[in-house]
C-alpha cells in the first residue's frame, strides 16, 4: 500500500504525470545511445554546443508563431543542421579545427537566439525555451518525441556497423568504404533531431543532460559496446522516472530534477563503476596474461 | 537655420531648467516623463495629454518583475523631468537603474495613499504590487500622477486637472460597468485559476477568488506536486475556468485544464498592456477585456 502510494499512485491519479513519464522514457530510449557514440568519438561537448545552436531557430519559430510545436521544431532543426554542417565545412576548408569552429558557431547562435527572443519584448518566455516544461506535454509533443525515438532507433540499427567502425577506427573504415562522411553527417542529424525533441520537454540546456549523463555513466559501468548502449538507455529511463517521482513528492521542479538524478547516477558510477570507476582504478585487478 | 533653431532650443531648455520650467509654459517641447511599465504610462498619457511625452521602460506584454534594463532606458531616465514608479516592490531593478543613469528628476511612487494588500511570494509575505487591478486604486494612481505633474510643471496645472477629471469620469463609468457585469455571474462561480498571482486587488474589490497554480511568482518553475495540488483543487471545488495571462507559460495551463475538465478562458491582462492594436491596449480596454473574458467563461 505504502509502496503503491509512493511509486505508482502519482501516475495512476494524474494524466500529466503519465505524459511526463512517457515523454522522458521516449527521450531516454534514443538520446543516451547517441550520447554513448558522442563520448566514444570524443565529441562529448558537441552535444552541448548543438543544444545552444538550436536556440535561434527555435526562437525564430517562437517569434513567428508563439509557443507552438511545429515552427519551433522546424526552426530548431534547421538551425542545428546549419551549425553542424557549417562547422564541418569550416573545419575542412580553413585552418580552424572542428571544435573551434563549433564553439564559434554555437556562441553566435546562442547570442542570436537570446536577441531574437528579447525582440518579442518578454524575457520570461526565454526561460521557457531554455528550460522547457516536462509537465505540459500535449499529444502532438508526445507523438513528436515517440517519432524521433523510433526514427533514431531504426537509423542507429541501420548505421550500427559503419558507425561503430568509424568510431573505433575511422582509418580502417576509410580504407574499405567511402561511407565515413555520410555516416558522420547522418549521426549529427540524429543528434540534432534528439536535442530538438528534448528541448520541448526539458529545454535546450537540459536536453543535452539526458543524452550525455546516462551515456557517461554507462561508459563507467561496462566496456562492452552493446551493453553500454542498453545500460545508457536504462539509466536514462531510471532518471526520468525517479526525477518525476521525487518532483512529485518533494515539490521540486521536474525537468532539473530528472537531470540531477542522472547526475547522481553518474557520481555513483564514477565511484563504483566496474569499468574504470574511481574504486576500480584504486585497486586494479589482475593483469591479463598472454 | 537648423543650427540656429538648435541653439535656441538649447537656450530655452536651459532657461527652463534654471527657472524651474514654468516661465516657458509656451515651450514647444513636451515634458519628458518616464514610467516603469505600460499601465503607468497609460495613466500618465491620459493626465498629461499633449503636454508630456511618456516613455514606458517595460513595454506592452513585458514582465515587469524580471525586466532586464537596457542602456537606452538609462538614457531615457537621465533625460526625464519626472519618473513614475509603482513601488510596493514591483520594480526591484529601478533604484539601481536610476542611480546608474544619474537621473535627477523626482521619483514619484504612484501607489502613495493606497493601502497595500499582502501576498505570499516565494514563501514570504510581502506587499502585493498589482494595486491597479482595482479601479478604485486606479483613481488614486491618477490623482498622484496629476499632483506630481503639477508640481513639476505648474504652468500646466489647469490642463492636468481638466484631463484628470475627464479621465476619472471615464474610470467611474468603467467601475460601474465592471460591477454590473460581475453581478450577472452567480457568486458560486466567481473563482478561477490564473497562471500568475496578480489579481489580489481585483478579487477583494469585486468578490472574486483567483487561485494561482504556481502560487509563488512568475520566476519559479512549477513542480509536479504544485500541478497535482491545483488539479485536485479544481476537481474538489468545482472551479469552472482556467485563464492564461499574457506573461506566463501557456502550455502548463492547457495541460492543467485538459486534465481537470475546467474551461480554458481567454487571455487576462495583468501586469502589462497588450500592443496598442491588441485587446488591452489601454488600462480601460484592459479592464473591459478582462471582465468580458471572465463573463464569457463563467456565465452559465
Amino acid at each position: 500500500m505504502q509502496l503503491h502510494e509512493l511509486f505508482i499512485a502519482p501516475f495512476a491519479e494524474f494524466a500529466f504525470m503519465r505524459r511526463a513519464l512517457v515523454g522522458s522514457l521516449a527521450l531516454a530510449i534514443a538520446g543516451p545511445p547517441l550520447g554513448v557514440f558522442l563520448i566514444l568519438r570524443r565529441m562529448a561537448l558537441t552535444g552541448d554546443a548543438m543544444a545552444h545552436a538550436i536556440l535561434p531557430g527555435a526562437a525564430l519559430g517562437y517569434l513567428a508563431a508563439g509557443l507552438s510545436l511545429g515552427p519551433m521544431t522546424i526552426g530548431g532543426l534547421a538551425a542545428g543542421l546549419i551549425v553542424a554542417v557549417g562547422s564541418g565545412v569550416v573545419a575542412r576548408t580553413t585552418i580552424l579545427r572542428e571544435d573551434a569552429s563549433l564553439a564559434a558557431f554555437y556562441l553566435i547562435s546562442l547570442a542570436l537566439g537570446v536577441t531574437i527572443v528579447s525582440l518579442r519584448g518578454s524575457n520570461i518566455d526565454l526561460l521557457h525555451v531554455l528550460f522547457g516544461s516536462v509537465l505540459a506535454l500535449d499529444d502532438a509533443t508526445l507523438i513528436l518525441l515517440a517519432a524521433i525515438a523510433s526514427v533514431t532507433l531504426i537509423a542507429l540499427a541501420a548505421l550500427y556497423r559503419p558507425l561503430v567502425l568509424e568510431t573505433i577506427d575511422a582509418g580502417f573504415l576509410a580504407s574499405v568504404s567511402r561511407s565515413g562522411g555520410v555516416v558522420q553527417i547522418m549521426f549529427l542529424v540524429l543528434v540534432v533531431l534528439n536535442l530538438v525533441g528534448g528541448f520541448q520537454a526539458l529545454g535546450t540546456l537540459l536536453a543535452v543532460g539526458m543524452m550525455m549523463l546516462p551515456a557517461a555513466s554507462a561508459r563507467l559501468i561496462t566496456d562492452d559496446m552493446t551493453l553500454m548502449i542498453v545500460a545508457a538507455s536504462v539509466l536514462g529511463m531510471l532518471a526520468g522516472y525517479a526525477g518525476l517521482i521525487i518532483s512529485f513528492h518533494a515539490g521540486l521542479p521536474s525537468g532539473p530534477l530528472i537531470i540531477l538524478i542522472a547526475g547522481f547516477i553518474y557520481l555513483l558510477a564514477l565511484i563504483f563503476g566496474p569499468a574504470g570507476g574511481f574504486l576500480r582504478r584504486l585497486k586494479p585487478g589482475r593483469h591479463l596474461e598472454a | 537655420m537648423a543650427r540656429l533653431r538648435y541653439v535656441i532650443t538649447l537656450v530655452l531648455a536651459c532657461a527652463g531648467a534654471a527657472s524651474g520650467w514654468p516661465a516657458q509654459a509656451q515651450a514647444p517641447e513636451k515634458l519628458p516623463v518616464v514610467a516603469t511599465f505600460s499601465i503607468l504610462a497609460d495613466f500618465a498619457r491620459n493626465v498629461g495629454g499633449e503636454r508630456i511625452e511618456v516613455t514606458a521602460l517595460v513595454g506592452p506584454d513585458g514582465d515587469t518583475h524580471v525586466y532586464q534594463p537596457k542602456p537606452a532606458d538609462a538614457k531615457e531616465l537621465g533625460a526625464a523631468r519626472l519618473i513614475l514608479v509603482n513601488g510596493l516592490c514591483l520594480e526591484g531593478w529601478i533604484d539601481r537603474l536610476i542611480k546608474a543613469s544619474g537621473a535627477r528628476a523626482p521619483v514619484i511612487v504612484t501607489t502613495k495613499d493606497i493601502s497595500p494588500q499582502q501576498m505570499r511570494e516565494e514563501g514570504r509575505i510581502g506587499p502585493d504590487p498589482h494595486a491597479w487591478q482595482s479601479i478604485a486604486n486606479a483613481k488614486i494612481y491618477v490623482a498622484n500622477i496629476r499632483d506630481a505633474l503639477i508640481t513639476v510643471d505648474p504652468g500646466g496645472a489647469l490642463v492636468y486637472r481638466a484631463n484628470a477629471d475627464n479621465y476619472l469620469g471615464k474610470l467611474d463609468v468603467l467601475e460601474k460597468d465592471v460591477t454590473a457585469e460581475i453581478a450577472k455571474i452567480p457568486p458560486g462561480r466567481r473563482q478561477i485559476i490564473t497562471t500568475h498571482d496578480a489579481f489580489g486587488y481585483f478579487g477583494t474589490a469585486y468578490g472574486f477568488r483567483f487561485i494561482a497554480p504556481e502560487g509563488v511568482s512568475t520566476e519559479t518553475e512549477a513542480s509536479a506536486r504544485d500541478v497535482a495540488k491545483i488539479i485536485r483543487q479544481i476537481k474538489a471545488q468545482n472551479i469552472p475556468a482556467v485563464f492564461l495571462e499574457n506573461v506566463t507559460d501557456p502550455r502548463l495551463v492547457k495541460s492543467i485544464a485538459s486534465e481537470s475538465g475546467a474551461k480554458v478562458g481567454g487571455t487576462l491582462y495583468s501586469d502589462a498592456l497588450s500592443s496598442p492594436d491588441g485587446p488591452g491596449g489601454s488600462y480601460i480596454e484592459m479592464m473591459r477585456n478582462n471582465i468580458r473574458e471572465l463573463s464569457a467563461a463563467l456565465a452559465q
